[in-house]
């Protein structure tokens, strides 16, 4: 019998993803024992043409990371999903949008202002972009793949079948999500592989010293205070979001003494990570006066940055829409 | 006139097409290397808490976030004019070099060794990892990957993610070392140690010991005489993690030494309208095109460059191994941007006995690790050398520490206009009489695989086009339609 087809891809990613899969170390040779991978840029040589060479279908499951940015990107993940049977969305930019999807903050314009004019290195007196498609002194045209107006998580292009959680997905995450795969035994469409659906607090090693009901009067930023490594960083006044994150991550950054920022997502059925996050803040501030609960969330003065910085994309605010846009 | 694509470019960190250009002859006239790639990074920093940048960066580049996490890092120290204690610049730098280790290794091993171990013309189905490991034998395959494993576990002991770090705070780190990371980390340090020295001795025998490889190394194909930038030390001597920015010339005499905070006198970019990537370039002397030379602001960073700009190794095996490629390729600096890859050995090695002296240095164990910025912030400026050159960080913030406008330098930008250059030649001194084949194409590739690039770091930027595209969204945000306005004209759907 012929081994399973696997392919990795990689879309507006910062190769993280890719770096993560590495990471299953010596697992890696199983992985390569028990499948065959048939295309995956950051390691192997075969290109879009060997992909587009297999029937429709003949791909047991598409790996596919980074959020959909450009045109090239929408091309390949449409193609990826005609060629195979599963598409998982692996990490959380293309489960959300992640980090890059920031900049559906801004509009294409104001970026490419910046970028081509304003930035404080350029010089470009004859006001030069990139382009379409250019005539090069050759004869020939140069094309090359548009930048869409926003950064789009994957399900919001193609159909999805699974979700890897992460930024990145950690090597213990990423093998389960392999077993749960090659043991035929598939849950329902939709489903997040990996992780459990509980909060990071379950996995937190500072669980025990966090308090039943969690009431705070400060807020502190991380670089304000020294934090005790030891106690619950969120009753130390710390904007740590393990309440409202799935776990799953071994809760990495709070043993390094910094508080969790979302990288794992939404539990099952919340709509809105960020919404959900927002609530929980507002919900844990110690204080009944007006003046007092704005004082202290007033602190935090990014809150796109600090609630949405995984999600945007996928979350019901989406980003800025500007007039020329719309 | 035809062309012929490499789509997409493989084994980098990022997308990337080559587009060669023949003409009736079949002789390349023309190769392109375009990238196809952008998110913008600068802009939607803006908005953001200073602080979170350690954080946000990194995601620019998840193969080297430790780079980016420690140019933040730096700029922040810099933004709150707050000087970390001795032992948190040591762990920093520690940690740096543990990832200088790794990182080079996988770039070694896996994205460009399968060139020399494998083979450049060897079939694409086993040029790769696995045709690697196939090659080495099993037992050498799981010493390395179980070397970058006990890497990168130290890595996560000590800046909780090795993917994305966290620990980085202006004026210091989060947490102390643990007992069990300090010791850790010296017994790893000795094994990295041995891991270089044997890394070494591969390479020598696989490639230098190999007369054909040597030719190829040293052939003009692969050759440009541009300048080369690197971060030294007070003595002139390469450093990873700290240092002034050296520029020296393509006869090798130094043309500039700078503190960070003078970027902007000595860098400008250039942009082209046929590729995402902007092209940095030495701004007194000028953007002079796509050449090399002396006239022309083309300049070259990563192992090469780095080796090339400083006067010696600050460590005993390194410059063992820094003086016997130069006595081997005839001097300084060397030109052979397939070098590369010997310079990144040694630089392995550096990396490596840099580490050993850190975690053996008795204040890594201490608790001081942390000063309280007090001042309020307004600018910061960070510089580091990331595994692929010299990377820039540069925020500007409100008396809050919001980012007011961000600037980065990166990396695989200042190789770009090489780069280009590089595989432009390399296809015409390659592809004659339109004999061409998968061999020769990867023969292509190879020019650029030797900088290692990023092209995700190198388009951290982001940018729109100039037509008017229409798009269709249903009210889940899902893209429906992508309509050209052109298309609209023509079919009388206008207004």
């Amino acid at each position: 019998m012929d081994k399973p087809k696997i392919a990795f891809y990689w879309c507006a990613s910062c190769g993280g993803c890719e770096e993560a899969t590495v990471d299953l170390a010596e697992k890696i040779l199983d992985v390569v024992n028990l499948v065959d991978i048939v295309f995956w840029p950051v390691a192997m040589d075969y290109k879009v043409e060997d992909v587009e060479k297999l029937p429709d279908g003949s791909i047991t499951a598409s790996f596919i990371n980074g959020g959909v940015r450009l045109s090239e990107h929408e091309e390949m993940v449409k193609l990826l999903r005609r060629k195979s049977k599963l598409v998982i969305a692996y990490g959380a930019c293309s489960s959300w949008g992640g980090i890059p999807g920031l900049a559906n903050l801004y509009s294409r314009e104001e970026i490419l202002r910046y970028v081509y004019h304003e930035a404080p290195t350029v010089e470009n007196p004859q006001k030069i972009q990139p382009q379409l498609r250019i005539k090069a002194e050759e004869g020939i045209t140069l094309e090359l793949p548009e930048f869409l107006p926003r950064l789009l998580p994957l399900d919001l292009v193609v159909d999805v079948d699974y979700y890897v959680p992460g930024c990145p997905p950690t090597p213990e995450v990423t093998w389960k999500a392999i077993e749960t795969l090659l043991s035929g035994n598939l849950p329902a469409k939709g489903s997040v592989l990996g992780a459990l659906d509980k909060s990071l607090c379950y996995d937190c090693p500072l669980n025990e010293t966090k308090p039943e009901k969690v009431l705070i009067k400060e807020i502190k930023r991380p670089h304000e205070v020294i934090a005790d490594p030891t106690k619950c960083l969120l009753i130390q006044g710390l904007v740590c979001l393990g309440p409202v994150t799935r776990g799953g991550c071994g809760a990495l950054c709070i043993k390094a003494a910094m508080p969790c920022t979302g990288c794992f997502g939404p539990l099952d059925e919340v709509i809105d990570y960020g919404g959900k996050a927002i609530s929980y803040f507002a919900s844990i501030v110690d204080y009944s006066d007006e003046q007092e609960i704005e004082k202290t969330l007033g602190k935090i003065l990014d809150p796109m940055g600090i609630f949405y910085r995984y999600s945007l994309p996928a979350s019901r605010l989406r980003g800025k829409i500007t007039i020329a846009e719309r | 006139m035809r062309e012929v694509v490499i789509n997409p470019i493989t084994r980098l960190e990022g997308h990337g097409k080559i587009v060669i250009v023949l003409d009736d002859a079949g002789n390349c006239v023309k190769a392109y290397l375009q990238v196809p790639e952008l998110r913008g990074f600068e802009k939607f920093a803006v908005g953001r808490h200073a602080e979170d940048m350690p954080q946000i960066t990194p995601r620019i580049c998840g193969v080297c976030p430790t780079a980016h996490h420690m140019a933040s890092t730096k700029a922040l120290d810099d933004l709150y004019k707050v000087e970390p204690p001795e032992p948190a610049k040591k762990i920093r730098e520690m940690f740096y070099n543990i990832f200088m280790v790794e990182d080079h290794a996988l770039h070694f091993y896996i994205l460009a060794g399968p060139d020399f171990i494998v083979g450049p013309r060897a079939p694409k189905e086993e040029r790769n990892v696995v045709g690697v490991i196939k090659k080495v034998g099993t037992e050498v395959g799981l010493r390395i990957i179980q070397m970058r494993k006990k890497l990168r576990k130290l890595m996560e002991m000590i800046g909780g993610k090795t993917i994305h770090p966290v620990f980085g705070l202006p004026g210091g780190i989060s947490k102390p070392l643990s007992q069990e990371a300090v010791e850790t980390a010296r017994k790893v340090s000795e094994e990295a140690v041995q891991f270089a020295e044997f890394t070494y001795k591969i390479f020598k025998d696989i490639v230098i010991a190999n007369k054909e490889y040597l030719d190829l190394i040293t052939s003009e194909a692969y050759t440009h005489r541009t300048y080369y930038m690197g971060l030294v030390d007070e003595k002139n001597r390469l450093n990873f993690y700290d240092g002034k920015i050296r520029v020296v010339s393509p006869r090798g005499t130094e043309y500039a030494k700078f503190d960070v905070h003078q970027y902007l006198d000595h860098i400008a970019e250039h942009v082209e309208p046929w590729t995402y990537i902007k092209f940095p370039y030495l701004k007194k002397i000028g953007w002079r095109g796509f050449t090399d030379g002396e006239d022309s602001g083309v300049m070259s960073v990563a192992p090469l460059a780095r080796l090339n700009v400083a006067d010696s190794m600050a460590t005993p095996r390194a410059q063992e191994a820094y003086e016997e490629m130069y006595e081997t390729l005839g001097g300084k600096p060397v030109h052979h941007t397939l070098a590369n890859h010997w310079a990144r050995v040694i630089e392995i090695i550096y990396a490596a006995e840099r580490f050993r002296e850190l975690a053996n240095d008795p204040d890594i164990e201490s608790k001081e690790v942390r000063n309280l910025p007090t001042a309020t912030p307004e600018e910061g400026i960070g510089v580091v050398e990331a595994p692929r050159g010299t990377l820039i960080h540069h925020y500007q913030t409100d008396p809050n520490g919001i980012i007011k406008k961000a600037n980065l330098l990166v990396a695989t930008q200042h190789n770009a206009a090489r780069i280009a250059l590089s595989v432009d030649k390399a296809a015409r001194n390659l592809i004659k009489q339109g004999k061409i084949d998968q061999g020769i194409l990867n023969m292509v590739e190879i020019a650029f695989r030797s900088y290692d690039p990023c092209h995700a770091c190198g388009t951290h930027s982001l940018l729109g086009n100039i037509l008017l595209k229409f798009y269709l969204y249903d009210m889940n945000g899902r893209l429906l339609e992508i309509i050209d306005s052109e298309e609209l004209v023509m079919a009388g759907k206008s207004g």
